[in-house]
């Protein structure tokens, strides 16, 4: 079954994300931040007359956060609420068949959280992951 | 009116657009629940709506049908095809006549008793109501899809911020006084065009409740009940469709309320409530919800008459009985569970709980119910805020801005004036304003923004107000007062607790409100609700006299002045006794004379006013204290002196206020046992005199002693005649014999108690 992905680099990673999810990638202005709330919630962001959430993505996985909140961002919504989710880079959109993961293979905590299978670019296994298992406070769909 | 005629007829055409569908569906197989609970649903709204508009045909029809249904619904009859047909003829004739409602003709109404009649039982007619075509008269309103405002909306948002760029570009390169002209044209426009568009999405909870002080009076007035409505809040701005989605709701629940929950005025009487029933809708917003109150001081839910009905309907009754006290509570929005035994045109039969919790859930709300039986219900449907206007204050905290709703704030203040301020109580930093002293939270220090800064002091202070007490809420500065469209902010956001919601401002820069309860739970604040509300009730009430209003146990409700009650106290029947000729009550080891209007044995709870006229007490049996209120001046007297004085008007209602000086005058003991002058009693036969006399003479108001304590001095020396004095003494002494008829006239017969207690009374200098 193929599917469009965009494959974006999330902590020093290739990633890919299934069109799906993603509602659009922009480029995030003034964050303002959220006092008191978890470490992936960077603040909110205004989105055209939009306020979105802004989510690091690298917290949200085990990583160190990134030094400027600001950049790249995935623009996702889940259950009503749109999130913006920070990424490193963003590098290709193409067709990939989604794969299971290779039996064995365990993926460290973060990872584990969100990744949902695997798919192939000239060789190259890419985790695919699920943005929505990297939202706080967010059921994550059975 | 017209407007909710006219709502009422889209609404109606809608729905039965919507179920020209489940009426074949159901037509098909009429033993299918679901289509029926539609159909039913349907004609008991048209039925509450119509009730309310006043359109008696339409209320006749549906009312019709609905008890057709509601049997269908209990299993009483079965849905064969010509009750089927009947229904459905009657859900035509109502779309006939809404449609000609709507174009202002007239529709002759012959046939309609004839649909009534099939929906009989064995009637065969099967009724075919030929209508004449109406012309749809061309309305001035249309409906919209929510989407198509939602999209209006945001373009809206995006024009502004958009002309705030140009504006913002145009300042910077000097611009052209006619191009600024321009700007400014464009820029009153796009505000006034901002406010309409907001207008179109959101409407003030008003809208709501105004056609509620009507409805309240029509119904009460039908069923021949007196009831007051209070309606608060109604200021609160919502999305429009939650305001429609609502609007059955709370016609439901408001009829309920006045139907089943509140009284007949006879019964309320003698429940001891005032006749005038009370009603209260109130609307407020808390955190990211709105929540509707409606309350009542009816007679509440009888939990056990719901289930004793939802057992004669085939369920086990054990299994209902073994539930917790809240689903207990919630087998009221069970279908087709009726609380009532007969049927009315007003609420039917209790049904639309179940109607009303299918119509709140669907907008994600949920209802939660507070039942006092035989107090009354009340009823709050949380619903989730998914937009509204709220009139707020920004405020700065280190660079940062939040806004403040401002429902919650009593007043802003300068930490520096004069008449604040600001101290640590421990390590409790507090701030006293004007004399009141409450907790202070320093919203910086509370969200992290300004840690390790403690040196640090805010210039302002908002002056809170939360459900049961205020605090201060310490911010650097106070910047600005705007109406703002809040949305909900995403769970992550909510979870903090301390934010109600996010708007996103003029500024293009996204913004938290605050949720000032949660702040307070945040900071740890607690407030004793009830030390609250005393404070109150001394604090609202300090001219004049006051007095306790309480429910007497023969049902009246009567004032006595608070001055002379000591105590207010829950006793135990066991406790009273009618002994020694009179109602004695057993309190603290003590035995206190009792008085009392109306039967108190059979009453689970009582309460006793302890009154006190500084030397000696009585006791006073009541049901229930009720309230502090201001006792009036004006007081009638009583046509015949007895425990109550007279009658004074509270509220318009007369109140009997108790006669304490009667009271006093026929109940007190004579005097404390301390100061009653001491009886002496001397000599040989002070056994006798001890066993026999001494509680005579107690009861006269003496302490009968047979020797004197240390320094202790008698008032009067008893003795039998033939006593020889031990030496004699100032103090007078009463001899007394054992023949009734003596030599001596200075002895008196022992058994003689009048001349005893006069000798005694005469001898002591006391009265007799």
């Amino acid at each position: 079954m193929n599917a469009l992905f965009l494959i974006a680099r999330l902590g020093g990673r290739n990633v890919a994300i299934e069109s799906a999810q993603v509602e659009s990638v922009v480029d995030i202005g003034a964050v303002v931040p959220v006092p008191g709330a978890q470490a992936e919630v960077r603040g909110l962001a205004a989105l055209r007359s939009r306020v979105v959430t802004v989510i690091d993505a690298r917290v949200a996985l085990g990583l160190p956060p990134l030094a400027d909140a600001g950049g790249r961002a995935v623009i996702t919504a889940v259950d009503g609420h749109h999130y913006a989710v920070l990424v490193d880079a963003l590098d290709d959109v193409a067709p990939f068949t989604l794969e299971p993961l290779s039996p064995g293979i365990a993926l460290d905590h973060g990872w584990r959280l969100a990744g949902c299978g695997i798919v192939e670019r000239e060789g190259e296994p890419i985790l695919a992951i699920e943005l929505r298992s990297l939202i706080p406070q967010t059921a994550v769909a059975a | 009116m017209d407007d909710l005629l006219q709502e009422f007829i889209a609404e109606t055409r809608e729905t039965l657009e919507a179920l020209s569908g489940e009426i074949v569906a159901w037509e098909a197989a009429p033993g299918d629940r679901q289509r029926l609970d539609a159909i039913f649903r349907f004609v008991h709204t048209v039925k509450g709506s119509c009730g309310f508009l006043d359109l008696p045909r339409l209320s006749r029809l549906s009312h019709a049908a609905e008890d057709v249904l509601a049997a269908v619904r209990s299993g009483e009859r079965a849905p064969d095809t010509s009750l089927v047909n009947a229904v459905l003829a009657i859900v035509d004739r109502i779309g006939e006549l809404v449609e000609a409602i709507d174009a202002g003709a007239s529709l002759d109404d012959s046939g309609e008793d004839l649909l009534i009649a099939a929906l009989d039982e064995g009637s065969a007619a099967t009724v075919h109501a030929n209508a004449p075509v109406v012309q749809r008269a061309p309305t001035r309103s249309v409906r919209l899809s929510v989407d198509l405002l939602d999209r209006m909306m945001s373009g809206m948002s995006d024009m502004v911020l958009a002309r705030n760029e140009l504006a913002r570009r145009l300042r910077d390169d000097g611009a052209d006084p006619v191009v600024e002209a321009a700007l400014e044209r464009l820029s009153l426009t796009v505000a006034e065009m901002r406010d309409t568009v907001t207008r179109t999405r959101m409407q003030k909870i008003e809208a709501l409740f105004s056609a509620l002080p009507r409805m309240v009076r029509d119904t009460a007035a039908e069923l021949g009940k007196s009831v007051t409505l209070a309606i608060e809040g109604a200021d609160v701005e919502l999305d429009r469709e939650m305001i429609e989605m609502m609007r059955d709701p709370l016609v439901h629940i408001v009829r309920n309320a006045i139907d089943h929950g509140i009284e007949a005025p006879a019964e309320r009487r003698r429940a001891g409530k005032r006749e005038n029933g009370r009603l209260t809708v109130s609307a407020r917003q808390s955190g990211n919800q709105i929540i509707v109150e409606i309350s009542d001081d009816g007679r509440g839910i009888d939990v056990d008459r719901v289930i004793a009905k939802l057992a004669r309907t085939g369920r086990a009754e054990h299994e209902l009985r073994a539930l917790s006290d809240k689903a207990r509570l919630n087998l009221v929005f069970e279908p087709g569970l009726t609380t009532k035994d007969d049927v009315s045109a007003i609420s039917g039969r209790g049904v639309g709980m179940d109607v009303v919790r299918a119509n709140i859930e669907q907008i994600g709300g949920r209802i939660e119910l507070l039942n006092t039986p035989g107090g009354g219900l009340c009823l709050a449907i949380h619903v989730p805020l998914t937009l509204s206007i709220i009139s707020t204050i920004g405020v700065g905290v280190a660079g940062q801005r939040f806004a403040i709703p401002r429902q919650g704030i009593e007043e802003i203040v300068s930490a520096h004036a004069e008449a604040i301020r600001v101290d640590m109580i421990g390590d409790t930093p507090a701030a006293t304003v004007r004399e009141r002293r409450m907790p202070l939270v320093d919203l910086g220090r509370l969200l992290g923004l300004n840690a390790g800064d403690e040196e640090r002091h805010p210039d302002m202070l908002a002056i809170v107000g939360v459900a049961g007490g205020s605090y201060a809420l310490a911010v650097d500065a106070v910047l600005d007062s705007e109406e703002l469209v809040i949305k909900p902010a995403a769970p992550a956001v909510m979870a903090v607790g301390t934010y109600a919601g996010q708007t996103l401002p003029d500024s293009g820069l996204p913004m938290l409100l605050l949720d000032c309860a949660g702040i307070a739970a945040k900071a740890g604040l607690r407030f004793d609700r009830a030390a609250a509300e005393e404070e109150e009730v001394h604090g609202g009430v300090s001219e004049g006299v006051q007095a306790l209003l309480f429910h007497d146990l023969d049902g009246a409700r009567r004032l006595a002045p608070l001055a002379a009650i000591d105590r207010i106290e829950p006793i135990a029947a066991e406790a009273i006794r009618f002994s020694a000729g009179r109602l004695r009550l057993s309190i603290d080891g003590r035995i206190v004379p009792l008085a009392a209007q109306g039967r108190w044995e059979e009453r689970a709870h009582l309460s006793v006013l302890r009154l006190h006229d500084g030397a000696q007490e009585v006791g006073y049996l009541i049901a229930e204290a009720l309230d502090i209120v201001h006792l009036p001046e004006e007081l009638v007297p009583a046509a015949e002196e007895g425990p109550v004085a007279g009658v004074v008007a509270v509220e318009g209602e007369q109140i009997e206020v108790l006669d304490l000086h009667w009271l006093f005058a026929n109940h007190a003991e004579d005097a404390t046992p301390a100061a009653a002058p001491v009886c002496l009693l001397e000599g040989e036969g002070s056994d006798w005199m001890r066993t026999f006399l001494k509680p005579a003479i107690e009861a006269a108001g003496y302490r009968a002693v047979t020797r004197l304590a240390a320094g202790e001095k008698a008032a009067v020396v008893l003795a039998m005649e033939e006593t020889v004095m031990a030496a004699p003494t100032s103090v007078p002494v009463v001899r007394l014999r054992t023949q009734r008829e003596g030599a001596s006239a200075d002895s008196i017969y022992r058994y003689d108690r009048a001349a005893l207690l006069g000798a005694l009374a005469g001898a002591a200098g006391r009265r007799a």
